[in-house]
Parts: C-alpha cells; structure tokens; sequence
C-alpha cells in the first residue's frame, strides 16, 4: 500500500497525533463546562418532578421557585437545549480538527462560546424571573418574555456558528487535498451538524418571524397551530441531533475504547447520510392528535418515521459488531461470552454500554409512539417522559457522561479522580432510570398526565399510584447517579492528578478502507446530500404550507404563570 | 470478514421486513379498523368562540337515532361543561376548542385524545361500550392551574 492510501483508510489523517493550541482548547472546555453545569442545574427539580409523582412535595424546599412548571420549564432548557448542545459544540469541532489535523478558526470558536453564554444568561434570567414558565417546548399563545426566545435564538447561533467552524476546515483542507476521502471521523460530525442545521431553520423562522415580534407588541396575533407545526418541523430533528453526537463516540470511538475496530467506513457513512436525510421530514408525528392537519399528511409522515428507524437498526448491528470484536479481541468466547470480556471497569466505556442497553428499551417505545393509532394511547401521557428519559435522557446523557470520563482529562491534563466511583455512578443512574421508564411507562397506560404537579392535582386514579411510587424511587437514584458525576468531574478539575491523561482522542480504525474510486466516493458529495435533504424536506412538508394549511393570526399572548 | 458482511446484509434485511410489518399493520387499523385521527375540521377566531356554532352551546345533542354530538369549550382552566352524560352505545361526536391557550382533552381509559388549539375546531368519534365513569384531563400545560384542569364523562 502507498502512503496516501494508508492515511485515507484511517479515520483521522494523521494518526500521530495532534493537538490544538492551548487558547483553542481553552475555549473548548468552557463550553463543555457550561453543558455539564446545565445538566447538574437541571437534575435538582428533576428529583422534586420524580417526587412529585410518588405524591411527595419537596417544592417547600425551593422557596424561590414560583411553581412547579417555572421549575419544569428549567429542567427541560437546561438539560436538552443547554446541555445537548453545548457538549457537541465542543465535541464535534474537537473531533473535526482531530480527524484533520488541523486548528480550528479561532474567532468562531469564541464567537460560538460568547453566543452560547450570553444566550444562556438570557435564558437564566428570564426562567429565574418567573418570566417564561412555558416549558422548553414554548407552545404559543402561552407568552413568554422576549429574552427567553432570544435566549434560544442565541444557543441556536452558537449551534451555527460551531458548524461554520467545521465547514471551514474542512473547506481549507479540501481545498490542499483535493482527491482524497474525507477521514470517516469529519465525515460523521459535518453531517451531524449539517442535519441540526437544516432541522434548526423552521424553528429560527418560528422564533424571529412570529415568536419574538409577537412578545414585543409589534405582531399583535399569532397563528398558534403554525407556531406549533414550526416548532415541530424542528422538534423531531432535534432528537438526532441529541442522539447523532452519541452515535459518532459509539461508532468511531468505543471501538478503539474496546479493543475493536469500525466495521465498515462505508456503512457509517451511509447510516449518517440517511440520519440527514430522513431526520426531518417527519414531524408530523408528534401533532398526530392535532386538529388542522390532514390524516394524509400524518400517514406520510408516519412512513417516514419507519424509514429513520432504519439507520438506527444498522447502528445496533454495527455497533454490536464492533463490540464483539474487541471482547473477543481479549479472550471472549461463544457466543455471548464476549460480553462478559468488554471492559466493564472502564467508567467511559461502562456508561456507554449502559446508555446503549437503555436504547434498545427507547427504540422499543419509540416505535409504539409512531404508530399513530397507538399513539393515540399514550400521547401526552407520563409514558413520553417514560420513553425519552430511555433515549435523551440515557442514550444521549449516559454517553456524554462516558464521553466526559476521558474528555475531561483530555482537555485539562488531569488524571479522572476515583475511578470506582465512576461506576457507581453509572450503575445507579441506569438502574435508577429502568425503575423510572418502568413506572412513568405503567401510570401512562392507565392515563396519567404529563406537565402535572400531581401532588397538588385536582383528580386522582388509585392506578396511577404505584407508577407514581417507581417513578419517584428511580428518579432519586438518577439523582443520586447524577451528582456523583458532578463531583467526580469537579474533583478532576480541581484536584485531578496533573498528568496520567490521554495524550489522544481515542479513535478508532476500520477494518474496510474507503475506496479512493467508484461509486463511493459520491458519499462525500455533501453538497448533493444537502440538497436531496432538501428537495425531501420540501416534498414532506411543501403540500401543507403552501396548499392545504389556512393561516388563522387569532391569538394574542397570555400569561398564565 | 465477509462473514460480518453476510451478517449485516442479514440482520438489516430482518429489520426492513419488520418495519414494512408495522407499516402494514398501522394501514390496516387505519382502513379496515376504522381507527382515526383529529383531521382538519373547521377554524375560527378563540376571542368570539362563546358565539360561534356549534360552541354557543355547549353540551349533548342527539343528531341521529343513535348518534350523539358533545360540544365542549376549553379555557383556563376548566371545561364547559365539566360534567358530560352521554347514553353508552351510541356514536359520539366530541367537538373541542379553546378559548384561549392550548389545552388537552383526554378521556381516561379511550380512544379520546386531542389537542384543542385555539383558532381550531378538534373532533373524533367514539362509542363507549359499557357504561361507566371516566375522567377528562387537560393533558397540554396550559399555566398554573394546569393540574385542577379536569372535567368528567359519564357513560350511562
Ligand atoms: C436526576 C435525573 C432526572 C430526573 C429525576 C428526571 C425526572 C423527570 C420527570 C419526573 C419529568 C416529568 C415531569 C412532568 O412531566 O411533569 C421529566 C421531564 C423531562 N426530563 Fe427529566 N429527569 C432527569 C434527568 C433528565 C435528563 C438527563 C434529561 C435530558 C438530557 C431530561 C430531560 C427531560 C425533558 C426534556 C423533560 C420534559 C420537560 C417538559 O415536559 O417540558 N431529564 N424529568
Ligand atoms: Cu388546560
Ligand atoms: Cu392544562
């Protein structure tokens, strides 16, 4: 083999090594700080929401909280707006320069730190204010301050800004190396964020066109079905884009973190191009019980849906493959005895199998959700938190909790403080959110509500209550899981044995080379995938916006908090 | 090496059959079953709602030898009325909106689960079987009494 064929086979370009300049990597870890600070702000009125449906009211002790859904609304910002996005902020700019071996651009490096911070001041304020209890999912004609939706806009900038950063390095590489693959490790982040990109649009024009005009008086009516639809158009997407930073550390760097290799550079990228272009044409399916939609437009939609199962199938089997792989790779026999040989005692590698077992329970209920008639069911029922504390709030946050056990370390030197513990924590989280899935899940087939300060509610049903009771044990085990992560992660940054970190990010190889001729090569034409995401996006929802939805501007704001 | 590619062709090829499976089976709810969603039926301005057939009278009303139409208005936070009696057997009609915010119209233990979106009329169809007592729950935050928002149907 040539020298540059081996260099285009690996997943980065230069597997020597290569390190950022200390004011870059600077930048990086705030924002990474910022994230993992929104997660821990968020648990807190996590356990009193958990507690709340076991009929426990610890709100007494958050005496400056106005009401149950102020601390809802925090709770839903910080861990899926802030904390989502501010990890793969860092994350995927890190990776691109990695793969590339190349520095990042500086000024939007900060340009995207400074947008996340002030966005999340805005947010803070306006929460904190009892300014904005909407929840995270803002539905109008409930009103919030203008800073809550500028707060948003703003993280959604920083999201912009951090994929421009990636674009150009990767442009600037290109433009020196114009024949070869782009190394598999960039590939999976720019179509990641080029994804929530697209994903993020309907819901900026949701925000600036209606949203922002109508909290300042200067659009006296808004259409809230539209607000909705906007806001949904965006909302399904956003899920792969929590999801896809977890599935890039899953299949690129848990290999090497095992002891195996990527299967297949070509399956990965393929499973990445169809995330881009199935992840967004399918929102309808969260509005299955709305009025104003056609059921033709929700059957289409539907469809959709099932097919975006597919990339997810071929990432278990891949995933799975890879994870053989290394067990037998240290020993593992027969056919399961692999498992057993995994290295369970690694805290990175732990929580990310343990987030990958909890999604195999996510994609079970994530299916049950798409078929509408069945959704019918359990829309808007404790089943929901039930499903996606299994997906976000596990597959996604277990992951980046792994991810951070040699992230960490990696950015600021220090060796991870107490390793034991960091399996602990783990352990209890995932069995804490088992019990919690199992009991939301229970009470949400017999009818319990969502969005409920069930200790206070006005009606009750007996069968609601031993859900209730699983609800509230488990959500104070992922509690408990939770806040040793924080300790461990703040005991490593200031008291972390200096030395004795990674050197590296662990990246992987795959064990079949991308091909430098043939069709293939078409799969890093991100340009084409772009504009067929587009032309989909358009087919899916064009007929609804343009033929069959009739605007009705009737709803000034109201403040009912 | 091929053999983890026999694998994969294998295990996805299982996958698709699976999913086209559950496609089939949403389709044969949907057209044989006769299981539907809210549709589009009717907008209107939430301010005049109070004045706006059928919403200017709120209530049951017979429509057909054994049909039933309800009509239910929503505001925060409560339903008018809160107390739906219906005869169990017949066809019912529920009607929706709301008069100001989004609110939720759940009946424990059915089919019955939509959103009622200001400026938009919700409708679904339901016959209950037997006769007996359900709750009706705002299911969709709609502000701080969001959790007394309940009404009753009884089935009778
Ligand atoms: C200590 C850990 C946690 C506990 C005890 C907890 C508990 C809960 C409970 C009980 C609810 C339902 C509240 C309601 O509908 O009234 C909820 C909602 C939610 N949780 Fe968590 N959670 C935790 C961690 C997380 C994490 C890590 C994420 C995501 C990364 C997350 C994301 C969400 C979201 C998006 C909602 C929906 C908010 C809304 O309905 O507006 N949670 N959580
Ligand atoms: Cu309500
Ligand atoms: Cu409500």
């Amino acid at each position: 083999m040539s020298a540059t064929t081996t260099t285009a086979a690996a997943t980065v370009l230069n597997p020597a090594g290569f390190q950022l300049p200390e004011r870059q990597l600077r930048a990086l870890r705030w924002t990474i700080y910022i994230g993992y600070l929104a997660l821990t702000a968020g648990i807190f009125h996590g356990l009193a929401q958990a507690l709340s449906y076991a009929d426990i009211d610890i709100l007494k002790f958050f005496p400056f909280l106005r009401s149950y859904y102020q601390g809802l609304t925090a709770h839903g910002v910080a861990n899926v707006i802030v904390f989502t996005f501010s990890f793969s902020n860092a994350f995927l700019p890190l990776l691109v320069a990695r793969a590339f071996a190349r520095k990042l651009n500086e000024g939007l490096l900060w340009a995207s730190l400074g947008a996340l911070a002030l966005g999340n001041m805005l947010l803070i304020y306006s929460i904190a204010s009892g300014k904005a209890s909407v929840l995270y999912t803002s539905y109008a004609p409930l009103q919030a301050h203008v800073t809550f939706y500028l707060g948003v806009v703003l993280v959604v900038v920083s999201t912009w800004l951090a994929l421009a950063n990636m674009l150009v390095v990767y442009v600037s590489w290109r433009k020196e190396n114009p024949g070869l693959r782009i190394p598999l490790l960039a590939f999976v982040c720019l179509t990641s964020y080029l994804m929530w990109f697209l994903a993020s649009l309907p819901d900026a024009v949701n925000l600036l066109a209606f949203l922002i005009p109508w909290s300042v008086g200067w659009l006296e009516k808004t259409d809230p079905l539209l607000n909705r639809t906007l806001f949904w158009f965006t909302g399904h997407a956003i899920v792969y884009a929590w999801l896809l930073p977890a599935y890039v550390s899953w299949y690129l760097l848990i290999p090497k973190q095992v002891g195996g290799r990527i299967i297949s550079d070509s399956l990965t990228r393929f499973v990445f191009i169809l995330f881009l272009l199935l992840s967004i044409p399918t929102g309808f399916h969260h509005q299955y019980t709305d009025p104003g939609i056609s059921q033709g437009m929700k059957f289409v939609h539907a469809i959709l849906t099932f097919g975006v199962f597919f990339p997810s199938l071929a990432t278990a089997f891949s995933v799975a493959a890879s994870l053989e792989m290394g067990g037998r790779n240290h020993g593992g026999r027969g056919l399961l005895g692999w498992i057993k040989k995994l290295p369970w005692s690694n805290p990175s590698v732990l929580a990310q199998l343990l987030a990958m077992i909890a999604f195999v329970f996510g994609g079970i209920t994530g299916l049950i959700n798409a078929s509408y008639t069945m959704n019918q069911v359990i829309h808007n029922t404790t089943w929901i938190p039930g499903h996606f504390h299994m997906t976000v709030g596990s597959a996604v946050a277990l992951t980046l909790v792994g991810v951070a056990y040699w992230l960490i370390p990696y950015l600021t030197g220090r060796k991870l403080w107490n390793t034991r513990l960091a399996l602990v924590s783990s352990w209890t989280y995932f069995v804490g959110v088992l019990i919690f899935a199992r009991g939301m899940a229970d009470a949400g087939l017999h009818g319990m509500p969502r969005r409920i300060y069930r200790v206070q509610a006005g009606y009750n049903n007996i069968e609601w209550d031993l859900g209730g009771v699983l609800t509230g044990i488990g959500g104070s085990l992922m509690f408990v899981g939770l806040l040793l992560f924080f300790v461990i992660i703040a005991m490593t940054i200031f008291f972390g044995k200096k030395g004795g970190a990674p050197r590296d990010i662990p990246w992987s190889e795959t064990l079949t080379a991308p091909k430098l001729s043939g069709w293939e090569v078409r799969y890093d034409n991100l340009k084409l995938w772009v504009a067929v995401a587009i032309v989909l996006i358009l087919i899916a929802y064009g007929p609804f916006f343009l033929g069959m939805y009739s605007p009705n501007f009737v709803s000034p704001g109201f403040k009912f908090f | 090496m091929s053999k983890v590619l026999v694998y994969e062709k294998s295990f996805l090829t299982t996958g698709v059959i699976l999913l086209i499976l559950c496609l089939g089976a949403l389709v044969y709810a949907t057209l044989a079953m006769g299981i539907h969603l809210p549709g589009r039926a009717g907008i209107l301005d939430p301010a005049r709602l109070n004045s706006t057939p059928p919403f200017d009278q709120p209530g049951v009303r017979q429509t057909g030898p054994n049909a039933y139409e309800v009509v239910v208005r929503a505001y925060a936070f409560g339903y008018e009325p809160s107390e739906i009696r219906v005869p169990a057997g017949a066809e019912i009609t529920f009607v929706g909106s709301s008069r100001d915010v989004i609110h939720g119209f759940n009946i424990e233990g059915t089919r019955i689960n939509m959103m009622l979106i200001p400026g938009q009329v919700s409708k679904n169809v339901y016959t209950f079987k037997e006769p007996g007592e359900h709750l009706l729950i705002c299911h969709e935050y709609c502000g701080v009494g969001h959790h007394f928002m309940h009404g009753k149907v009884i089935a009778e």
